[in-house]
């Protein structure tokens, strides 16, 4: 696979290292409340393992080590959309 | 109905009439009209294996099995075929070890010849603190009645001498064997599983896609597929690979995410290899079939996908961890590689457990250790289905074990299922 990255251009695949989907991102913000654990266990263990397009963090590792959020077909391998991942997190109303 | 005995007098006697007295090996089944007291979702080798201790062994026969294909079309087609029960944590041992018990016994159980070859599996050590750790697994296993023989590294180079002993990255230092761990043929588990089944009076449905559940007031009361709407007195879902795509139409999210697993086979060759050897220090295991090619895989591919083909990343890392072990493997042309789709579960164990819906139940997130596991998890679905309550062995693969902290991971790397 091919990931266009937003500041480099295509890159292999190989380069990156696969996290997972960008649901990630939303670490919950709560952890001094009781009700924080159920939250935390749907947060860091349950998946909705999308058949189609998937939103997924790729870490770029041997190049700019920047976060990026690829729209990949978990059906077919297409790329559809590659952004760097601070801007994904910025527009979702996070800090960074 | 076949009730055709399977024997070297039958062969023999067919053979001196024609071949005119053979059946089929199973019946080809439609839904029947008034549903079924259990309906199996999945009519691969967990799903006929489960149809078949259940009639066998809880004496419930109305029964079907949809399969959305042909029997046997996922990923007990897709395999590398290794059975062994060397595993370290007590959640898992006793349950593959009970597996390991029922493959020496299948196939004079099933009257039905699925060449399951004992013919060990060893597992290669790189390092003193491996050395320790497969000395620790080699003592679970014998606690669990699994049997296991710590072979030095002289012995190793004796017993294979095409192995790199002195490796400048990744030397042998000596292996760990299970003597009982071996080969079975795949495709054969699931026809043997679906004969037996069969004969007991199971329904096996091919062509049928289960399209999504009736459940009214949290109780599931049946089945709509493309064959009609099939009422159940209980669901059993087992379609490792696709359980979340299946799981969600009865709206349950699952800790799993599917991962894609590519496989190889090599030119046929002249014997080299009589057992099963995997490589310590990356990921590779390799086994010589009966018609000579070396059957051969690693790790996932590593990112989210349903499709079942993979890249060339990991091939290039799967070949270049044979090459580490057995440079001979080089001079062998790769004849055919494909792809099959894994339930990875959050800590790379799997789910024999009942769900928020009543009467559904769920089996899967089997990561790539599902075959090995297709007669244990038949014979405790089946328990489950008709019990209510988990067999003894099984008691562990709870679907809210993370939710209570009780989680079964044997190689310690968290919630990161590219990583089991």
């Amino acid at each position: 696979m091919i990931i266009n990255h937003p500041l480099l251009g295509p890159r292999d695949s190989e380069e990156f290292v696969y996290l997972g989907s960008t649901d990630l991102i939303n670490r919950p913000t709560n952890w001094e409340e009781e009700a924080s654990a159920e939250d935390f266990y749907q947060y860091q263990y349950i998946r909705e393992n999308i058949a189609g397009d998937h939103q997924e963090l790729w870490y770029h590792e041997q190049g700019d080590q920047s976060w990026l959020v690829v729209t990949r077909n978990t059906l077919t391998h297409e790329i559809k959309k590659v952004e760097l991942a601070q801007d994904v997190s910025r527009a979702m109303g996070r800090g960074k | 109905m076949s009730k055709t005995k399977y024997s070297a007098f039958k062969v023999l006697k067919e053979a001196l009439t024609g071949h005119k007295g053979w059946e089929p090996t199973w019946r080809d089944a439609e839904p029947k009209a008034d549903g079924y007291d259990v309906v199996i979702v999945g009519g691969g080798g967990h799903g006929l294996a489960t149809a078949y201790y259940l009639a066998k062994n809880h004496g419930i026969t109305n029964i079907a099995v949809l399969e959305k294909g042909w029997i046997g079309s996922g990923n007990v087609g897709r395999n590398t075929t290794i059975i062994r029960s060397n595993y370290l944590l007590p959640g898992n041992e006793p349950f593959y070890e009970l597996s390991m018990q029922l493959w020496e016994n299948l196939e004079q159980d099933l009257n039905y010849n699925a060449m399951v070859s004992q013919r060990g599996i060893m597992n290669l050590i790189h390092s003193d603190a491996q050395r320790d750790a497969f000395i620790r697994r080699g003592n679970a296993m014998l606690f669990a009645d699994a049997g296991c023989e710590f072979i030095e590294a002289k012995e190793v180079k004796e017993r294979y001498p095409f192995l790199d002993m002195d490796n400048p990255r990744f030397p042998i230092k000596a292996a760990l064997a299970q003597p009982r761990g071996g080969t079975v043929r795949h495709d054969a588990v699931a026809w043997g599983y679906a004969r037996g089944a069969s004969d007991l009076g199971v329904d096996i449905i091919q062509n049928c896609e289960v399209t999504g559940f009736n459940i009214e007031n949290g109780k599931c009361l049946g089945v709509k597929t493309n064959k009609g709407d099939i009422k159940a007195g209980r669901v059993g879902v087992c379609v490792a690979g696709s359980s979340g795509r299946v799981m969600a139409k009865a709206g349950i999210k699952l800790p799993i995410e599917s991962h894609v697993l590519q496989a190889f086979v090599t030119e046929g060759l002249k014997p080299v290899m009589d057992n099963v050897i995997t490589f310590g220090a990356g990921h590779f295991y390799c086994s010589q079939s009966d018609k000579g090619g070396l059957v051969f895989g690693g790790d996932i591919d590593g990112y989210n996908t349903y499709a079942q083909r993979g890249n060339l990343p990991v091939v290039e890392d799967v070949c270049s961890g044979g090459m580490a072990i057995m440079p001979s493997i080089g001079r062998a042309r790769l004849l055919r590689m494909w792809g099959g789709i894994m339930d990875m579960s959050m800590d790379g164990s799997p789910f024999i457990d009942n769900t928020e819906v009543e009467e559904l139940f769920f089996n899967g997130g089997w990561c790539y250790g599902g075959f090995k596991a297709t007669p244990a998890s038949g014979y405790c679905y089946a328990h489950l289905l008709a019990t209510s309550h988990s067999h003894e062995v099984a008691s562990a693969y709870k679907l809210d074990r993370f939710r209570r902290g009780a989680i079964i991971d044997e190689k310690g790397v968290g919630a990161q299922p590219n990583l089991h």
